[in-house]
């Protein structure tokens, strides 16, 4: 456990070296979360028919998006693991007495916290005190709140589950690349990145649900925003353990079936 | 303690002609060579010793340090290292080794040095006090007072690869892989980290296993030597061993008196010859270099005389083309 404590401290200070790359990040934050807002208002002051999702949760959804994007994404990778693979520095890694599963789950997790911890509230405040109707409410309940939590820490622990098979992929393809646009577009889509889940066609919704992306990102917003009720999140919260606690153990897995034909790259 | 027996590890290797048709081709149909990095290799290292493992590149000798520090699996051939197989109970095992890998670094780049200690101490699980005192002596043997507050991408190479053997001693190991730690530092340094390995493997009693490339090192180090070439074990015994069978050759300089013609020495072959100078090589095998020395006071008029005995790169090198590897 102190390893994993450690792992995130020194991504943290690794983290905040780099305080130009977190404000840009913030301000692209905000520029993007502005343009989607606005498309989806058009849309909304077009549309005939009453939308799924009202577009107050909507913006909500958005700015959450935008605050925890380093949670939700799974374009937001740690270049330096593929490196340690396709270098050979895995060697290291390697004649370390914790199992390599664990510790790479630790720093991808401590990666993704330390982004968000710089990101995050800046985003979060300023969204709040934006003026109507760009700006972002609070949830309906400190219960829904409370869940809401739950579901965003559940799914930034997917996330990084799913993430793991990036990694592993790796070994065999030496290459990131390709892992990663096909990871990384089919995740973003299903995970309603691009276009919220509720406004996806009932045939797309259907094939979303059954993908882990959306329990991810989708679920822990729409939970704080109110749009799925309390004891369906509850219900989605048990779906979020189950689906984390088997695509760790096939993480796992596969980790232990590479790594026992790894070939150290390079002398 | 260290305990290998008949170690065998082959790679798969890809190989392609140059240009764009054969890159085309090998998108259909790869073609693979079996290089055989090792081929029955067994040896034993006992507790306390320090052992120079050396061979020319591409000879296996990294191939063996990682087979030994458990991540490379090889195909036949057992490994025993204190009662554990080192890719079976890695994670039990690793406690008791230390590997600095000299092509290679372990500490996070962008951070101060103690950072990256301190998370090793965890990974460890090292006590603090134990910590305290280890970093201690080792900040001080390794001269490392001034670099460890600095990020380690601010290091040169000399003070980067002390501190990569520094982090590999966290946790106090019993044995300490070394690949190539020498690779690329300057004489000071070179030094500054052969008189550490000799400290900590009297004081500590630690089993030192060095691959390296610079004989000097082994020379200042290690009394035994075991020699791989193309995979095969060649040669493993003491280094003073080595010189006596292949480094019988000595050079004798000598300068004297104006002389016209050339001297001729039974037994010596003349290197070079000027009217003041000579050198001389003579094979103590079959020749005392005393009778040369004789021979020669018998034609010259002798000023000054200097006996080298061979330097051991060029046994080496002997060694190498014997072995034709």
């Amino acid at each position: 456990m102190r390893v994993y404590l450690s792992v995130l401290k020194l991504r943290l200070l690794n983290g905040m070296q780099y305080r130009a790359a977190a404000l840009a990040g913030v301000a692209t934050q905000f520029f993007w979360g502005f343009i989607t807002i606005m498309v989806f208002q058009a849309f909304y002051e077009n549309a005939a028919a009453t939308q799924p999702i009202s577009l107050k949760e909507l913006i909500t959804y958005i700015w959450l998006q935008q605050a925890f994007l380093v949670f939700v994404t799974v374009w937001f990778r740690d270049s330096e693991l593929f490196d340690l693979i396709t270098s050979g520095n895995i060697a290291y890694e390697l004649c370390r007495p914790c199992e390599l599963y664990g510790f790479w789950f630790a720093k991808l997790l401590a990666q993704r916290l330390s982004s968000a911890i710089l990101r995050c509230f800046p985003i979060l405040i300023v969204s709040f005190f934006l003026p109507k109707p760009y700006n972002m409410t609070f949830p309906p309940s400190l219960s829904a709140f409370l869940l809401f939590l739950s579901a965003l820490m559940l799914g930034l622990l997917l996330l990084v589950a799913i993430s793991m098979f990036l990694y592993i992929s790796v070994f065999i393809t030496m290459s990131p690349m390709g892992s990663l646009l096909i990871f990384g577009i089919l995740g973003e889509f299903f995970a309603g990145l691009i276009i919220p889940v509720p406004l996806m066609p009932s045939w797309l919704q259907n094939i979303a649900n059954v993908l882990p992306f959306r329990w991810t990102a989708d679920f822990p917003f729409r939970v704080y925003s109110g749009h799925i009720p309390q004891k369906e999140a509850l219900i989605g919260i048990a779906i979020q353990l189950v689906y984390l606690l088997v695509l760790v153990w096939l993480g796992r897995i596969s980790m232990n079936r590479v790594l026992r034909k790894v070939v150290v790259q390079g002398g | 303690m260290i305990e290998l027996k008949g170690i065998s590890k082959s790679y798969k290797v890809a190989k392609r002609q140059t240009g764009l048709w054969q890159a085309a081709k090998a998108l259909f149909h790869r073609e693979h060579t079996i290089v055989e990095a090792l081929k029955n290799v067994s040896f034993t290292i006992n507790t306390g010793e320090i052992v120079g493992y050396i061979g020319p590149n591409g000879a296996g000798k990294s191939t063996t340090i990682k087979i030994m520090s458990g991540i490379l699996v090889p195909e036949t051939g057992t490994c025993t290292i204190m009662g554990y197989t080192p890719w079976k109970d890695r994670s039990k095992y690793v406690k008791n080794i230390g590997v600095v890998f000299g092509q290679r670094s372990q500490l996070w780049w962008d951070v101060p040095v103690i950072d990256s200690f301190e998370l090793l101490k965890d990974i460890y699980k090292v006590p603090q006090q134990e910590y305290k005192t280890t970093t201690d002596l080792l900040i001080e043997t390794l001269e490392l007072q001034e670099v460890i507050y600095s990020p380690v991408r601010q290091l040169s190479l000399g003070q980067r690869m002390r501190c990569e053997i520094a982090a590999s001693l966290i946790h106090n190991p019993n044995i300490l892989f070394l690949d190539e730690p020498t690779i690329g530092l300057d004489a000071v340094s070179k030094i500054a980290v052969r008189q550490f390995i000799k400290t900590i493997n009297q004081e500590k009693g630690v089993t030192v296993i060095l691959t390296t490339h610079d004989m000097n090192d082994i020379e200042a180090l290690a009394e035994r030597v075991i020699l791989i070439g193309k995979g095969s074990l060649l040669y493993d015994g003491q280094l003073g061993e080595l010189r006596k069978r292949f480094g019988t050759q000595k050079t004798i300089t000598a300068e004297y008196k104006q002389r016209a013609d050339p001297i001729q020495i039974p037994g010596a072959s003349v290197l070079s010859w000027s009217p003041g100078r000579a050198v001389l090589s003579v094979d103590t095998a079959n020749f005392k270099t005393s009778d040369i020395i004789t021979h020669l006071t018998t034609q010259v008029d002798l000023v000054d005389v200097t006996i080298e005995t061979q330097p051991i790169e060029d046994i080496i090198v002997q060694l190498y083309k014997e072995y034709q590897i």
